[in-house]
């Protein structure tokens, strides 16, 4: 056995880390009993879902990790995620693959967006996506800019690489240039959508020739080292979901934390890659700083659909237990896990621990990692939620209140 | 147990019009494929043969019979006596979408007619396959339509012919397939008396027996608070779901999807337990058990005690019983081991 000891020092001072506190009746929390600093971002966003509902009016900007301060005036403080790009280039699809579950092939049937679609998102983190149609001039002055683009966490732009998209480009430019005035520190994110339909060659070149353009036109313009990222998507495959959770991830602010927590976790048990999932939306929120393949995300995405669907199927209410339920209330686990080993030699194992009502976090660990030594990894991991329960302090708020009651 | 344990070829004949779907669901059960791969297939020329190992001495000897026209009038005239000799299942598959739907049935009853000649004792299954290309409310009328029509054509296999409704997409297929594959495992009835035991001994609400490669359903026992489960396509879905499981990991690890198993597949919440481990060289056991971590690791241990007694039903005896042994016995050291220092580290705990 290799050291029990708990390799995350910010989880010692809590000694009640069993409580189950986000298994608890949404209708007991209440909002005068949290403290200011709940009120950045994502503590608010672990709250269950129908305080999510509620804007909160204190004036405690919400802060981003890039440091600067948003473009945010009061406001309900959740990030909006603005998606454009020219008509037909995929944006509805994409907010109903990756927010709806709608089968890619079905996003064939999907009307044209004619007005702007706002849809807020309940998850580990509340976000808004606002759905553009794709024909509308932003800056016409008749539209409301400051409405629209205050508040914002990121824009989306998309492309579609199967068309023609030079047009699309300047009108990004456009934007970026438009918006680096009043709102620099909007994250602009490129997705190059549609490249399932390309080859393998052409996909590079188109990708390569659009960030080359973007880049050298807002150059020419004076404003070098745009906050502009780019990504490669489609909706038949993984692709859109890991762009979005990078998208998020800048979001976050507590990103750096939860990657030194992960880091050190996956040094200590061996792990090779683990990813904290967002488990509605399959967006990973944060994963140890090894370099990251889709494949990995891959398996973790589908193996939390293995997980779900069995839950579903035996995780029924069952009412009243009869008989035996001495021994049932004595050890049943709140917090779901679960564990595939492969057969053969070499083969990854497979770590699912849920960390809360949102959250999981899976591991991909190698044969290095016998399945021995799950107790260690078990304990492990009841640290490092922990940890996180610090990172995020309603967790926090709710152990110390739970003996009391 | 001395029943007949010599390896048991069973000839089953797939048939159906050209294009009803009868390779698309042969390399969906049999061969790992996934629904939107079997666009890949070609047309099936005269007759493919496959040998499936299912269940140790039972062998599917598996006819997947061309459906054109000139096909199938050879299968009725030159090799008559080949192709309906010794049948145990006939399955016939219609196209629900098929315009001449009438011709399918005056084939279907030519062929009919050929079976009850040359295997009268054979049996038939009726897959109206393509389900999901019919409106949701229209299905179940339609298939009752169909199967009364079809029915009526099925001469003497009329009273025990039977009907299902299949589509790739959805887990129909396996609860046609699991029905099928009942049917022809000759042992079933001792492979469930002996799993009950075992679930009385493990306190399990259900277990479900799944056969390996195929991840089709063998057989199960439902105890006690679980047979209220409101999901009655529960096994169905079990099946869909790990052949998904699989499907994914043989994607991203790069090991061929035939080779992709796992050795076992936990899942523990507050409501229930759930594991899946091989029980045999050719099975894999489910068990839904109550959410307690001693009954969980008793039941494991148990299980695995349980193993050689379902290894001595599965397994034919004939072929190389050493290496059956050796492999059952080394796979047993391994679990037991491991078995006893998690029950070890559970007690410190």
């Amino acid at each position: 056995m290799e050291s029990t000891q708990p390799p995350l020092s910010a989880s010692q001072h809590s000694p009640v880390t069993e409580l189950p506190s986000v298994h608890e009746d949404p209708s007991q929390a209440d909002h005068s009993r949290l403290k200011p600093g709940a009120q950045l971002t994502l503590m608010r966003y672990l709250q269950d879902l129908p305080d999510a509902e509620v804007p909160h009016t204190d004036p405690v900007p919400p802060r981003f990790h890039t440091g600067r301060l948003p473009n945010s005036k009061a406001g309900d403080g959740k990030p909006r995620l603005l998606l454009m790009g020219q008509r037909r280039s995929g944006k509805s699809s994409i907010s109903s693959v990756v927010f709806h579950k709608l089968p890619p092939s079905e996003t064939l049937y999907l009307e044209t967006t004619t007005r702007i679609k706002k849809e807020s998102m309940h998850s580990f983190m509340d976000f808004q996506v606002w759905d553009f149609p794709g024909h509308l001039d932003y800056f016409d002055p008749a539209f409301d800019v400051d409405n629209i683009f205050e508040e914002i966490g990121a824009l989306i732009w998309v492309i579609d690489a199967q068309d023609e998209y030079l047009e699309a480009i300047m009108r990004l430019n456009t934007t970026i240039l438009n918006l680096q005035h009043s709102y620099p520190n909007i994250n602009v994110e490129v997705f190059v959508h549609k490249v399932d339909g390309l080859s393998e060659d052409y996909k590079g070149d188109t990708f390569r020739d659009i960030i080359q353009r973007v880049q050298d036109e807002l150059s020419d313009h004076g404003y070098e080292n745009a906050p502009v990222s780019f990504y490669q998507t489609s909706i038949y495959d993984h692709s859109i979901f890991e762009a979005f959770s990078k998208v998020i991830q800048k979001l976050i602010p507590q990103l750096p934390t939860l990657e030194a927590l992960l880091n050190s976790l996956c040094s200590t048990c061996h792990i090779e890659k683990a990813y904290l999932f967002d488990i509605m939306s399959k967006i990973y929120i944060a994963t140890d700083t090894s370099p990251t393949d889709i494949g990995s995300y891959e398996i973790c995405s589908d193996y939390i659909d293995v997980v779900i669907d069995v839950s579903e199927i035996y995780g029924w209410p069952r009412g009243e237990q009869n008989g035996d339920d001495e021994s049932l209330t004595e050890t049943g686990n709140n917090d779901a896990e679960s564990l595939i080993t492969m057969e053969r030699k070499g083969n990854n194992y497979l770590y699912l621990r849920e960390i809360n009502k949102y959250l999981a976090l899976i591991c991909l660990m190698g044969d290095d990692s016998p399945a021995e030594k799950k107790a260690v990894i078990d304990y492990n991991v009841g640290v490092f939620q922990a940890a996180l329960k610090q990172v995020f302090p309603r967790a926090e708020r709710d152990a110390v209140e739970a003996p009391a009651a | 147990m001395n029943t007949t344990k010599r390896q048991k070829q069973r000839k089953v004949l797939l048939m159906g019009k050209s294009g009803a779907g009868k390779s698309s669901m042969r390399s969906i059960v049999f061969s790992n494929y996934v629904a939107k791969d079997v666009r890949r297939l070609g047309a099936t020329i005269d007759v493919e043969h496959s040998n499936i190992k299912f269940m140790g001495n039972l062998m599917l000897n598996l006819w997947d019979c061309g459906g054109q026209d000139g096909f199938v009038e050879n299968y009725l005239t030159h090799q008559r006596a080949h192709v309906f000799s010794s049948v145990a299942v006939l399955i016939f598959v219609f196209d629900i979408e098929s315009r001449e739907f009438a011709a399918d049935v005056i084939s279907y009853s030519s062929i009919i007619r050929a079976l009850g000649e040359h295997s009268p004792s054979a049996a038939v299954f009726v897959l109206i396959h393509k389900m999901d290309l019919v409106q949701t409310r229209l299905r179940q009328q339609l298939f009752e339509e169909r199967a009364e029509y079809i029915r009526q054509a099925s001469e003497s296999f009329a009273p025990t012919v039977e009907f299902f409704a299949t589509s790739i997409w959805d887990q129909s297929l396996y609860k046609a397939w699991t029905q099928i594959i009942y049917f022809l495992i000759p042992n079933a009835r001792s492979i469930e008396g002996l799993l009950r035991e075992l679930a009385e001994v493990v306190e399990a609400r259900e277990l479900i027996l799944y056969e390996r490669t195929t991840c089709l359903m063998v057989t199960h026992v439902t105890r006690d608070v679980e047979a209220d489960n409101p999901f009655s396509d529960r096994f169905e879905r079990i099946s869909s779901i790990l052949k998904t499981h699989k499907q994914s990991m043989a994607k991203h690890t790069g090991i061929p999807a035939g080779s992709a198993n796992f050795a076992e597949m936990q899942i523990k919440t507050g409501r229930f337990m759930f594991f899946i481990t091989r029980l045999t060289e050719n099975t894999n056991l489910a068990a839904a058990i109550p959410p307690s971590e001693q009954i969980f690791n008793a039941a494991r241990i148990n299980i695995t005690l349980a193993r050689p007694r379902f290894a001595e039903l599965d397994i034919a005896s004939k072929p190389r019983p050493a290496v059956q042994q050796a492999f059952a016995h080394s796979a047993d050291s391994g679990w037991e081991a491991r078995e006893r220092e998690n029950a070890a580290a559970g007690f410190v705990g």
